[in-house]
């Protein structure tokens, strides 16, 4: 288990009496502000995995793009998918005010050393599974989110009250994507209900390990990165989609699921936590098919990188001339 | 209303757009930065949106793009080239974004069926027009790959731009003079970048104006059938 760096000298003493007052008072850490080693580790460590499941998030779901079937959905789809790399960007941007920069973080999401989160290694194998996702997954991350905008780290807080909002339009577009296939034809209707059996297991998965196995998570929460266990958040999620569900006109594939009066919550079956480690391990049915793709887009793109770099450096001093008034930045970014 | 919308210019233009969208849309995941996802998906919805007006005032959206044969669509042959490489992409946006923002420019200035669209087409198309030039300079002038790379895309894509000039009935502007105007720019652009005019003919008996006649290259058909492939189906049903 990870904890702060011992101090050395006083000095750092006095550093770490202000940055536990700091968090204790519920106030935001700065990127300029000391804080204990670890803690920058723990955030470079969550904030780069979440960045990287923003852009692998990308493809089972651009895997759809091409062949929406209306063009009202294809804007839809295409816009989330796109929101999908702006929180990639913003995500990046928040690990950078900790000192790793983005390529520093690609190549080891590239080289296997950093991950990203598990569920994007299932397959999107027909269109019910955009609305699947949106509903499912996107309405998992918010659960996992929602806390993190009150997290300790300003810049990572910061990003995730505008990844917060944009992920909970995503949740329901896909509510109501799936909504109209439920009321659709018995094949659409089919298609969604087949979509829901096979991301609803994964979609409890993603709140991670239940919480006696849980590697990171007490040391988190007393920094205050971490607001809730897994096992509550799993717990809420359930909460939240079983009327949900009932609403759409589609049923959760658990025989166990009921509502608890005593408990005042939704019992639900057991998790194949098998799974859950096969697919981490690298075992799941696209992981390499994810990987693969991200480090070719990568790899393909390098020689458009290095002429933007090589195009910059030629004109570093004329560099708004070139670009009419607009630095290389914003140009990249617009 | 319904029957002075000039139907032929409207599919012209609207198929132009729907479809260099969806090419833009097989970019995603796939960009060679960040940045370039959240740029070529957002010329992409643009063209989209331009396409869902466009399509709107010729008849039913989804029925235009999803229903009709190869045949029946009426885009330029340069839009449905398949992407390629980074470089061959930016020389389609560069001669298509001038293109179109030349021509939604004195669409906005008229009082045609197209004005209300154009004024708002005018803006996103200047956006799309400056990505593709800041792209140009780059590569053009960026390492010697990128120049070899830049310089093979303008030369193979230019026979693909005489099309562009051809008239197109109920428009209500003249496109052959447009192409003054647009081999300027796009001159002035490649000159900046260091990249030769490509010298060829804009256009050859093949390519001269057969987009709008629905004639066109074989990688369309393609693109076509994994477009329509799912919305045909389901005869009938609603998303
Ligand atoms: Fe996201
Ligand atoms: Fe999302």
């Amino acid at each position: 288990m990870a904890t702060a760096t011992a101090p050395r000298t006083a000095d750092d003493e006095a550093y770490q009496r202000t940055f536990d007052a700091a968090v204790a008072a519920d106030e935001r850490i700065e990127p300029r502000d000391w804080m204990p080693d670890a803690y920058r580790a723990t955030l470079v460590r969550q904030i780069a995995q979440h960045a990287h499941s923003e852009i692998i998030g990308m493809q089972p779901e651009a895997n759809w793009i091409t062949r929406a079937p209306s063009l009202r959905r294809k804007a839809i789809l295409m816009a989330k998918v796109q929101d999908e790399a702006g929180h990639g960007l913003y995500l990046y941007s928040a690990a950078e005010t900790l000192g790793v920069g983005r390529d520093e973080l690609l190549d080891k999401l590239h080289s296997g050393r950093q991950k990203y989160s598990s569920i994007f290694n299932y397959p999107t194998l027909t269109w019910a599974d955009v609305g699947a996702i949106g509903w499912l997954v996107d309405g998992a991350a918010i659960t996992n989110q929602v806390p993190l905008c009150r997290c300790s780290y300003g810049p990572y807080a910061r990003a995730m009250v505008r990844v917060c909002k944009e992920e909970s339009f995503h949740q329901r577009q896909g509510y109501e994507l799936l909504l109209a296939l439920s009321r659709g034809t018995p094949g659409q209707h089919a298609m969604a209900q087949d979509a829901v059996d096979r991301w609803w297991w994964p979609s409890l998965m993603m709140f991670g390990p239940p919480d006696d196995e849980s590697a990171h998570s007490a040391q988190s929460t007393a920094w205050k990165i971490k607001r809730h266990s897994n096992d509550e958040l799993r717990q809420r999620f359930v909460d939240i989609c079983v009327p949900q569900a009932k609403s759409l006109g589609l049923t959760l594939p658990d025989p166990d699921l009921r509502w608890n009066e005593e408990r005042g919550h939704h019992d639900f079956g057991p998790i194949d936590w098998t799974e859950f480690k096969e697919v981490i391990k690298g075992n799941g049915p696209c992981n390499e098919e994810r990987i693969t793709q991200r480090r070719r887009a990568h790899d393909e793109g390098a020689w458009v990188r290095e002429a933007a770099a090589a195009h910059a450096a030629k004109h570093s001093g004329t560099a708004a001339a070139h670009t009419g008034g607009r630095t290389e930045k914003e140009v990249g970014q617009a | 209303m319904t029957a002075t919308v000039p139907v032929t210019a409207a599919l012209a233009l609207g198929d132009d757009a729907l479809v260099l969208s969806h090419r833009l849309g097989e970019w995603m995941g796939h960009a060679p930065v960040l940045e370039e996802e959240v740029a070529l998906a957002n010329i992409a919805l643009d063209l989209l949106g331009q396409a869902r007006v466009l399509l709107s005032m010729a008849g039913d959206e989804d029925e235009l793009a999803y229903l009709r044969e190869e045949r029946a669509f009426s885009n330029l042959q340069l839009v449905e080239q398949p992407n390629g490489d980074f470089a061959h992409t930016i020389a389609r946006q560069l001669y298509f974004s001038t293109y179109q923002h030349l021509l939604y420019a004195e669409l906005a200035a008229g009082d045609g069926p197209f004005a209300a669209l154009a004024a708002k087409a005018v803006k996103e198309t200047a956006y799309h027009r400056d990505h593709a030039e800041q792209w140009t300079l780059r590569l053009g002038d960026g390492t010697d790959l990128s120049h070899q790379r830049m310089r093979t895309a303008c030369t193979a894509l230019w026979r693909f731009t005489g099309e562009m000039f051809q008239p197109v009935e109920g428009l209500g502007t003249d496109l052959g003079a447009l192409r003054t105007g647009w081999l300027e720019a796009v001159g002035a652009v490649l000159r900046r970048a260091g990249l030769p005019v490509p010298e060829g003919a804009q256009s050859g008996a093949w390519t001269a104006g057969a987009g709008r006649q629905g004639l066109h290259t074989e990688p369309f058909g393609r693109m076509l059938a994994e477009m329509q492939h799912l919305h045909r189906s389901h005869p009938g049903a609603s998303w």
